[in-house]
């Protein structure tokens, strides 16, 4: 077990050193000098002098690659090129909200995803099973921006049920919207999948032992059928972590959420290039730690996995 | 496998059908796109400023009194090159590079699966923005930037394909012959991964055009005043309340085009690869 997760951990160590080299390479390509390109030409002269004695002109790109990894261990990301603000310091205080709206959303795909991916499979070969079949494919399909602008056009302006943007200081109805947009994409492949997984278990010789004991048909699906379904389930919800991040930055922009896309928004607005790579490279920092911990987690819930990872 | 599909399979299947005939009326329109408008998709027209749907302006017009109806035909145009040309690049580097990691095996294999996992490590449309945000924006940084996120997937596909089909007798055969790993790879074992390839490529056009779509929502993409779906719903998204046409049909035109690709790519999934199906 400590081996496993051992293991698991110097894996994860190469592709992190990657992911910098990538977003080294991105702020290379910038035009001009790489400081400028980190923090601008009106940051205090300290500040310029400090990150200029690690990326400067004179030295080798492996040089300036260390030294770029000496920076952002060190949590110096630049600074905004119009605020002069440390770039970490923003990321680390907008980053709770746009976990809290993740959260919401992930809580609104699951619930809901699970319980239509449930009908559907009961209602196997019905019009209502080709009907969230077809809404599924919707749900993938249209863009996340369209979906919050609609949402929001009939939710806030025409019926008035939900404020149209803003955090309302943390009250519950802003939040339902804003969720209910991001979750949309990972609902639908949730719905997808619980379709398929409860398919496969219902054909399974004990449910239908269990329906032959007399059992009720909800008891049959609940507790037989369902529970026996959730494992491809729940690897789906962990490894989709990356597709919330990623529609945080449409999501966050419709609705006036203050969490990182919508900093990374105003950052390509102003080409405010520091802040863009801040974004990116926490990004990818957060998605592959959570991919990270959910594989580590398998390894306790799921025994099978235990099995055939120490086999 | 390839020769397993039918146009009878297709008329069977009436989504499928669907989506295919609203694909090619789609390219179609795309390449007839300038005969096709009725207006000029950049001609401001002071005197008709968002103007509703009407006999006039079928789609209405926007805050400029362009043509709604005509920068949606103009926009398809780039939406659907984005898509197929993304696809298609990113599908060739794949291909390229899982078959060499796949058949090759041993510490070129170690290499460049590390090299898929970072890539694969960005959440895509970050990746896409970090990409398209250093280089100036337009057509091509979109498409670069699509196909740079992409790729990676195809690639860690092919490669285990790969992988499997090089224990076949035929591949060992061919070895004992004394035919060279291009030879191998190109004759023997790429016709035989392509299906799966392909349905994995059919399956993705959809999510490359969703993806060009937000980069030019958010302002990295093709730029201002050519018309693309994204940009459309941006530039005009502060009118939601008064004038909700100019936000809704470009978004319909994306949403229509996606769910078609997907319906598309759903079908073929299911004829060419039984692995893959969902029941």
């Amino acid at each position: 077990m400590a081996l496993y997760i051992f293991k698991r951990v110097l894996l994860f160590i190469p592709t992190l050193f990657g992911i910098t080299l990538i977003t080294f390479f991105l702020m290379h390509s910038l035009p001009g000098d790489p400081v400028t390109s980190m923090v601008g030409e009106r940051a205090s002269p300290e500040t310029v002098a400090r990150i200029r004695a690690e990326l400067g002109h004179d030295k080798s790109l492996i040089r300036q690659y260390a030294g770029y990894l000496k920076l952002i261990s060190s949590g110096e990301l630049g600074r905004s090129l119009y605020t002069q603000q440390r770039v970490a310091d923003d990321l680390v205080q907008k980053f709770p909200n746009t976990v809290r709206l993740a959260l919401a959303a992930m809580l609104f795909a699951s619930s809901l995803g699970i319980g239509l991916g449930v009908f559907a499979a009961v209602k196997r070969g019905t019009s209502w099973d080709r009907l969230v079949t077809l809404l599924s494919v919707g749900g993938i399909s249209i863009p996340v921006f369209w979906l919050g602008l609609a949402l929001m056009l009939v939710f806030a302006l025409y019926l008035r049920w939900l404020p149209p943007s803003g955090m309302g200081g943390g009250g519950l109805m802003y939040i339902v919207m804003p969720a209910a947009t991001l979750g949309t994409f990972s609902l639908s492949y949730i719905t997808r999948v619980t379709r398929s997984s409860m398919l496969e278990t219902l054909s399974q010789p004990y449910v239908a032992a269990a329906r032959a004991k007399g059992l009720s048909e909800m008891s049959v699906v609940f507790k037989h059928a369902l529970k026996n379904s959730l494992i491809p389930i729940v690897t789906l919800i962990g490894l989709d972590l990356g597709s919330y991040l990623n529609g945080a930055v449409l999501t966050e922009t419709i609705f006036g959420w203050d969490g990182l896309g919508r900093y990374a928004l105003d950052g390509i607005l102003k080409r405010d290039y520091p802040v863009i790579m801040g974004v990116v490279l926490f990004g990818a920092v957060v998605f592959v730690t959570m991919n990270l911990l959910v594989d580590i987690s398998y390894h306790f819930l799921d025994p099978r996995v235990r099995i055939k990872g120490e086999a | 496998m390839l020769n397993d599909l039918s146009l009878k399979d297709l008329t069977r299947n009436t989504p499928a059908l669907i989506a295919s005939v609203l694909l090619l009326l789609l390219a179609a329109t795309a390449l007839i796109g300038p005969s096709l408008a009725p207006y000029d998709p950049l001609a401001m027209d002071l005197d008709n400023l968002r103007q509703p749907p009407g006999k006039a302006h079928l789609f209405g017009t926007d805050s400029k009194g362009r043509d709604i109806l005509s920068r949606v035909i103009y926009g398809s145009r780039i939406s659907l090159a984005v898509g197929i040309i993304a696809s298609a690049l990113s599908l060739g580097i794949g291909i390229f590079f899982g078959l060499i990691a796949g058949y090759f095996g041993g510490r070129i294999d170690a290499v460049l699966s590390q090299a898929f996992d970072v890539f694969l490590a960005f959440p895509s449309l970050l990746l896409a923005i970090g990409i398209s945000a250093v280089m100036p924006a337009g057509l091509a940084s979109a498409m670069l930037a699509i196909t740079l996120v992409s790729w990676a997937g195809f690639a860690r596909l092919v490669r285990g394909i790969t992988l499997s089909l090089k224990e076949h007798t035929y591949v060992e055969a061919s070895r004992a012959l004394g035919a060279s790993p291009a030879r191998i790879l190109y004759r023997h074992i790429l016709p035989n991964a392509l299906p799966l390839i392909l349905v994995a490529g059919s399956l993705r056009v959809g999510g490359f055009i969703l993806l060009e779509a937000a980069l030019s929502f958010l302002g990295l993409g093709v730029q201002p005043p050519t018309p693309t779906w994204g940009s459309m719903i941006s530039l005009n998204r502060s009118y939601i309340n008064s004038a909700p046409w100019m936000v809704i049909f470009p978004g319909l035109a994306i949403s229509v085009t996606v769910i078609s690709f997907n319906i598309l790519g759903d079908f073929l999934r299911d004829k060419l690869d039984p692995r893959m199906r969902v029941q």
